[in-house]
């Protein structure tokens, strides 16, 4: 059975841009390789101030994938994730019926206001 | 000595009358809280960053179990403080 999940990482702010767009490829690429798991949205929220330093660094850029998978994936997703020292922190959500309807209501609200502008 | 039933007032004197609390997510009718979204999830917690209890905020009991785990995930990616003082 497929659920619908949604993972946010941290990646540290001394990678340059290129790097940055490899790491992120990178767990795409992971998500799309597997058979049955696939990309349903992501978000790029850019380098953000952290709450509390992590790793002694007090910025990151957020990155958002929400995706469909297997619930077997997710393990193996979130080994590679411990593994990458670029990454700060992740978390990774299974979404619910109320979840899945917010985001959708929500990227409707973006396109709209992206029509009109 | 005047007896408080002695006492007549012209205009009602004002008492802080309760007003009674009330969940504001049954009443809006949210069913999902988002634990990206840090300034809405501000309103629960107090100047220290602690989780307000449900005693002050009027929230239901199913829906203070979400916002503690909406405050308790936001902490963890950073865009909340575990600990903090003068948030507001």
């Amino acid at each position: 059975m497929l659920n619908r999940y949604e993972t946010v990482f941290i990646l540290t702010p001394v990678l340059s841009e290129d790097q940055m767009k490899e790491a992120v490829n990178k767990f795409r690429g992971l998500i799309e390789k597997s058979e049955t798991a696939k990309i349903i949205h992501e978000e790029k929220w850019g380098l953000k101030k952290l709450a509390y330093p992590i790793q002694k660094k007090s910025t990151g850029f957020y990155h958002l994938f929400e995706f469909e998978a297997e619930g077997s994936f997710i393990k193996d997703y979130e080994v590679a994730f411990k593994r990458d020292e670029r990454i700060l922190r992740f978390l990774t959500v299974k979404l619910d019926k109320h979840a899945i309807a917010y985001n959708e209501k929500k990227r409707a609200a973006k396109e709209k206001i992206e029509e009109l502008a | 000595m005047a007896t408080s039933s002695e006492i007549r007032y012209l205009t009602p004197i004002a008492v802080d009358t309760k007003r009674k609390k009330y969940c504001r997510f049954k009443k809006s009718g949210i069913k999902y809280i988002d634990y990206k979204d840090a300034n809405f999830l501000m309103k629960f917690v107090n100047e220290q960053g602690k989780i307000l209890p449900r005693r002050l905020t009027g929230t239901s009991l199913k829906y203070q179990k979400k916002v503690a785990q909406a405050v308790k995930r936001a902490r963890h990616i950073a865009l909340m403080p575990y600990v903090g003082d003068l948030l507001k």
